[in-house]
């Protein structure tokens, strides 16, 4: 339904095919969060996975001591802004799965400040995710979602919670704090799931 | 893992987002910097206080930019109102704020978001909202909707803005604080205050802004709206302040 604007030309033609539909490259990194920025020191920070059998968590120093990736990716947030080629350090989720025995499909991702987002875990395996602690060679800062976040870049932003503190699996998809707030359940920006 | 943040107790507490054609009625300036618009909207489903929908704009060539915009208006009317304000380097500000005139069509998505929300008759809670610049709009919004239900939930809206032309809904304002539950409204200058103000043109710092909200003791509900650097500093201060971080509500619109 798409009509052409009257008078709109647009500033550039900054395309690129990297660029999912509706989005806009950026070069500064915005911000979407619904409350205030939560303050959390690694001395008292913890990641948990919990399942169906039990939990399993790490503190920071034991989290540092697993193997760390690099990761260069896109990143492309709901309110249509993106960024190409940013660079992150933090553990894949697939080592996590390592120490971790489930029958669940689904995951629950907490954090720091009670923020919740729901994922497939067949959207967190198989080298998709990691759980990054560092940006641009600096660490992650808590504006953007340190000491550490989620890290779902095939997905929107959103669902690469910050400031995040474990993983519960669930049975079935349940929506989480943002999609119960309008966000797609699923999220993939590439079909423009953005609502709901 | 059982502290997640309250939501809306229904799941579907707003109406349904979609794509729809708007039709611009009126296109008013709102201050040097800003445009006012009315969109008629069809089959708009209606708005909740505080949401926002998104604009999109179609180049000749098919090239596309959106941009979110909060809603002035609420309730079930097809209108919505929207206020704009021009970025100098912008894509899509500059083009709404000088080009667009009553008459044209927009494309708009929403309504949007289902947390920067507040309805009356519902939480008791008292309100403290604070904007920066054309943050006021999904504020303007819910203070709107209080005075239009008769609510008498206590209401305070801290307003910075650079100049007193730059106050948006400066008359509408103004009416909701002198209503019988009044809205106490705090506005402080950054560039130039009127004559005769009290004090000279600052910053909203700490200090002045302990001074100036529902204190965290009365436990109120913030809703902060701006520039992503305003909403990020007055929401640290408020939470040193000892308000619950869950209490306080946050849009961030961009910029640092
Ligand atoms: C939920 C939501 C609601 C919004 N509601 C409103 C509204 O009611 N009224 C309104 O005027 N705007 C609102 N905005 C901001 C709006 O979406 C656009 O970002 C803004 O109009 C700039 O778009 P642009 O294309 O002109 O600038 P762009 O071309 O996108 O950006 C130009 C430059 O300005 C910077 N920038 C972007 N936003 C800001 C900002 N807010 N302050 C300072 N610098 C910035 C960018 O980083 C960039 O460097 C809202 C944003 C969000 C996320």
């Amino acid at each position: 339904m798409s009509f052409i604007t009257r008078g709109f030309s647009g500033r550039s033609r900054e395309r690129d095919e990297r660029l999912p539909p509706g989005q806009t490259l950026v070069h500064d990194f915005p911000v979407l969060s619904a409350g205030p920025t939560p303050d959390i020191d690694t001395a008292d920070w913890e990641f948990t996975i919990r399942t169906e059998s039990g939990s399993q968590s790490w503190n920071w120093d034991e989290f540092m001591a697993l193997e760390i990736d690099e990761v260069s990716t896109d990143i492309h947030c709901v309110t249509h802004w993106s960024k190409l080629g940013t660079s992150w350090r933090g553990v894949s989720i697939d080592t996590l799965f390592e120490h971790v025995e489930t029958g669940y499909d689904y995951v629950m991702a907490h954090s720091y400040g009670g923020y919740t987002t729901n994922v497939p875990l067949d959207e967190l395996r198989g080298g998709k995710a990691w759980v990054a602690f560092e940006f641009d060679g600096e660490p992650l800062e808590p504006e953007h979602g340190g000491p550490a976040r989620l890290l779902v870049p095939h997905l929107y932003f959103w669902k690469s919670a910050k400031w995040v503190r474990g993983l519960e699996m669930m049975p079935t998809d349940e929506p989480g704090f943002w999609e119960q707030n309008g966000y797609h359940l699923h999220g993939d920006p590439w079909k423009e799931e953005r609502y709901w | 893992m059982s502290d997640t943040v309250g939501i809306a107790p229904s799941v579907r507490a707003v109406p349904r987002a979609g794509w729809h054609v708007g039709t611009v009625t009126a296109a008013i300036r709102e201050t040097p910097n800003a445009t006012r618009l009315e969109i008629e909207v069809d089959g708009w489903p209606g708005n909740a206080p505080g949401q926002h929908l998104d604009v999109r704009l179609t180049a000749p060539d098919g090239y596309t930019a959106t941009r979110s915009y909060s809603i002035a208006s609420s309730g079930d009317a097809s209108r919505v109102v929207l206020a704009v304000d021009k970025l100098p380097d912008g894509e899509v500000s500059p083009f709404l704020v000088d080009e667009v005139r009553a008459g044209d069509l927009l494309e708009v998505h929403g309504p949007l978001g289902a947390f920067f929300v507040w309805r009356p008759g519902g939480d008791p809670r008292p309100v403290q909202l604070i904007a920066g610049g054309s943050g006021v709009v999904p504020l303007y919004a819910i203070a709107g909707a209080r005075a239009q239900a008769g609510d008498e939930t206590p209401f305070r809206l801290l307003y910075s803005v650079r100049t007193p032309g730059d106050v948006y809904f400066a008359r509408e304002l103004e009416a909701l604080a002198g209503t019988s539950a009044p809205l106490r409204l705090d506005l402080v200058y950054t560039r130039r205050a009127p004559d005769g103000w009290p004090t000279p043109p600052r910053r909203i710092t700490r200090e002045l802004l302990e001074a100036s909200v529902v204190p965290a003791a009365e436990h109120p509900l913030v809703y902060v709206c701006g520039s992503t650097g305003f909403v990020e500093r007055i929401a640290d201060w408020l939470v040193e302040f000892g308000h619950d971080p869950r209490s306080i509500r946050t849009e961030r619109y961009g910029g640092t």
